[in-house]
């Protein structure tokens, strides 16, 4: 029972909280690749701005919290979402639509949003510069110990931990609402389904195009911060959390929100089952296995430090074979 | 090409122009020289070459046949390794002892689950169903990895703690060079033939994969690389600086190199007036019309990629076994990747003299911009405690340093918007003509 409490704290809590990291950006790449049609590598950075802003805001006033009995980072957390996209926006209007309108190709776009990417991490660390900071400025983060009948072993949460999983639940049904109920959602869908056809319908390239900033801003932001509140802000985010959101985004399909959150809690729970040491769940069998078998001490498909290698052999494989992703988005 | 907005600057003017350049770059480079001492010049000046080679590769990934590398590090690195592995003296310990068996063994477990896996691969010839033909594959992939790796684990934990690493293979060092270029090449080759049939966007983010895990396999294989532990003094191709003196050392090994990008540069010269190079430039433009024309899109494209990939790890070779060290923790996507780009889209794409030109340009602004930035910011902490009482934070120096980072991505924005044809504009052969 121990053993299956382990699995439940190490697995299903680790992999909802990282799943819901993953889903919130992937969200966010995978509606700019279907309407403005390029892979934006500046999102890493963009969920680095929107944790960094949450961050200031924590500083100058760390006591926001208490009277909603919550983290300060997550009571202020709509203010970064909201400066996140507002930056989000800028950053197209000063880097992106100049290059739209003389119609680049669209990886001359890709560049730009590496230059975007360098520019806004070279900004994050002359400000925040390059250490780890707490969200916790004021406040401790509260765990929460869950005695489970037939188990000496807790099941342990933390409070950001619960916060992520709830804040992904209401963003994904939020979202879905608003793409398939409102009328600039069911824009963006006709924009992602066939921007041409959804130009002589008559609907405001501009308005959809900002809309989907703010959306992709604000849950880079949102992102951002609950990750730095799981763990800390950490201006070295960028490249290493692009891989996996663009794996998710891939394998849910291009232009799918929902698949994109499918695919990040894929993608989560795949990194976190390939890292888990599964000679923790044979120790019970341990005396009948004893004679046939030696019990290694460390038993994980894949070592932590190659944990990148997943989100990888996972892109590769639906591109191999499906390039459609699960819930066939576009192939651009 | 589309991206070109102005037109191209013809005759003499634009043989004016280029001579202008390439004055004021020699200008810069004997400042350098004079100011600096020869041998901190010459340093320089091979460092430049070796990266004036990876932004060919570059350049006819990107300028011939429009392909987002976004992951140059990777074979730079791999390049890099491979020529410490080839050309790095024999280490006896390791080889008088029980592992070299060991090990063997273990490449041919691996060796037997490839075959193996390649064999079920192919089942559905045999009238196996496809669906289960996948099945099985996975799962003999699946039970080879998993046997390969618990067979690897002791041995490498015996070779980390009785012998450091494997050491190298003690062979010259040219060797290592071209098996540097073979490696990063077949690396290219596995990654192309996923993603070239896509758009560029999914190389982009394959290559950004590819690079950050082979620079976390020469980190954590410690058995293999080392490790962040580095492996040095490498051996060079030429006398090293212990036997005949600094200068003579560095200057032969300049001479080496600028013999090498000349050559690479003549070749590629070539190959762009050549029809092969016509049939680059016509898929880049119109890969529709291109496949109409009945070229095989997708195989040239492979071409060109692993070409340039090869020009990568060739370039990555001879940048390590210059600085003499190979450290893993090194490899930065910044300096390795980024700086690349900035030195091809400045230079000119589709422009190998432009590439050469940014490559050499570029590289001395980034050796510069360091000191200069740390300048700046030292004189921005004086002014700021002086004139508002502002309390520096400490780590400012480090901090220093970032603000190259925003300059290298407001220059790589800047030059899209404004100048996409570089300095040295893309030249089309006469004969073929505008349209």
């Amino acid at each position: 029972m121990n053993e299956l409490v382990f699995f439940i704290n190490k697995v299903l809590v680790a992999g909802l909280v990282t799943g819901s990291i993953y889903a919130l950006g992937a969200v966010g790449v995978t509606l700019v690749f279907a309407i403005l049609r390029f892979a934006h590598f500046a999102h890493g950075d963009m969920m680095t701005l929107g944790a960094g802003l949450t961050l200031l805001l924590v500083l100058l006033f760390p006591q926001a919290g208490a009277p909603f009995g919550l983290p300060s980072g997550f009571v202020l957390m709509p203010v970064a979402m909201a400066l996140t996209a507002l930056a989000a926006i800028f950053i197209d209007r000063q880097f992106y639509r100049p290059l739209r309108e003389r119609e680049v190709r669209p990886v001359v776009m890709v560049m730009a949003s590496v230059g975007v990417t360098l520019m806004l991490q070279g900004l994050i660390r002359l400000f925040a510069g390059t250490g780890t900071h707490s969200l916790y400025v004021a406040e401790r983060k509260d765990i929460f110990r869950i005695a489970l009948p037939g188990a000496t072993r807790k099941l342990v949460i933390t409070e950001p931990q619960v916060l992520v999983i709830l804040f992904t639940l209401v963003a994904v049904i939020g979202l879905h609402g608003f793409l398939t109920r409102t009328r600039t959602g069911k824009a963006m869908r006709a924009m992602s389904d066939n921007p041409d056809l959804a130009r002589i319908s008559g609907i405001g390239v501009d308005q959809v195009v900002r809309t989907t900033w703010i959306i992709a801003g604000s849950l880079a932001a949102a992102a951002g911060t609950l990750l730095s509140l799981d763990v800390t802000f950490k201006p070295d985010l960028s490249f290493n959390i692009l891989l996996p959101i663009f794996a998710a985004a891939i394998v849910g399909g291009v232009g799918q929100p929902l698949g994109a959150i499918a695919g990040g809690f894929l993608v989560g729970f795949a990194e976190v089952l390939s890292v888990f040491n599964w000679a923790v769940l044979l120790r019970p069998l341990q005396p009948w296995l004893d004679g046939l078998i030696a019990m290694p001490t460390r038993l994980a498909f894949v070592p932590t430090e190659y944990k990148l290698t997943v989100p990888f052999v996972i892109l590769v494989a639906v591109l191999v074979w499906r390039p459609t992703g699960i819930f066939r988005g576009k192939v651009l | 090409m589309r991206m070109q907005g102005k037109a191209i600057p013809s005759g003499t003017n634009e043989r004016r122009r280029t001579a202008l350049l390439l004055t004021g770059l020699a200008a810069i480079y004997a400042a350098i020289h004079l100011g600096f001492g020869a041998a901190y010049g010459l340093r320089m000046t091979v460092e430049a070459l070796c990266y004036a080679l990876i932004a060919l590769g570059l350049t006819i990934q990107w300028g011939y046949a429009g392909l987002f590398n976004a992951g140059v590090m990777g074979f730079v690195a791999i390049g890099a390794f491979l020529a410490v592995l080839v050309s790095f003296p024999v280490n006896e310990t390791f080889w008088k002892s029980d592992m070299p068996p060991r090990l063997g063994l273990v490449l041919l477990a691996a060796f037997t689950g490839l075959v193996l896996t390649f064999a079920v691969s192919r089942l559905d010839r045999m009238g196996v169903p496809k669906r289960l033909r996948t099945l099985l594959t996975v799962m003999t992939g699946g039970a080879a990895y998993l046997v390969v790796v618990s067979m690897l684990d002791p041995v490498a934990r015996d070779i980390e703690a009785k012998a450091g690493f494997i050491g190298g293979l003690g062979l010259p060092v040219w060797l290592g060079w071209a098996a540097g270029g073979a490696a990063a090449g077949l690396l290219a080759w596995f990654v192309g033939r996923i993603c070239l049939g896509l758009r560029s966007d999914y190389l982009a983010i394959a290559t950004l994969g590819i690079a950050e895990i082979v620079k976390a396999v020469l980190k954590n294989a410690d058995w293999l690389t080392r490790g962040t532990l580095t492996v040095s003094p490498l051996p060079w191709p030429v006398p090293t600086p212990n036997t005949v003196g600094f200068l003579t050392a560095r200057a032969a090994y300049l001479a080496l190199m600028a013999a090498l990008v000349i050559v690479i540069w003549a070749l590629l010269e070539r190959a762009w007036r050549a029809p092969w190079g016509r049939m680059m430039r016509a898929i880049r433009d119109n890969e529709v019309a291109a496949a109409a024309m009945g070229k095989d899109v997708n195989r040239r494209r492979l071409e060109v990629f692993v070409l340039g990939s090869l020009l990568m790890g060739l370039g990555g070779a001879a940048l390590v076994t210059f600085t003499r060290i190979f450290d893993p923790a090194g490899f930065l996507p910044l300096n390795h990747t980024f700086l690349v780009w900035v030195m091809i889209i400045l230079g000119g794409p589709g422009n190998n003299l432009g590439a050469v030109f940014g490559a050499l340009l570029v590289y001395v602004i980034w050796v510069m911009s360091e000191p200069a930035a740390l300048m700046l910011f030292a004189a921005i902490r004086e002014a700021g405690e002086s004139l508002f009482g502002w309390q520096a934070p400490a780590d400012l120096d480090s901090r220093a340093l970032q603000a190259r980072v925003f300059a290298i991505g407001l220059l790589i924005t800047l030059i899209l918007r404004h100048a996409p044809q570089g300095l040295f504009p893309e030249k089309v052969p006469r004969d073929e003509g505008e349209d």
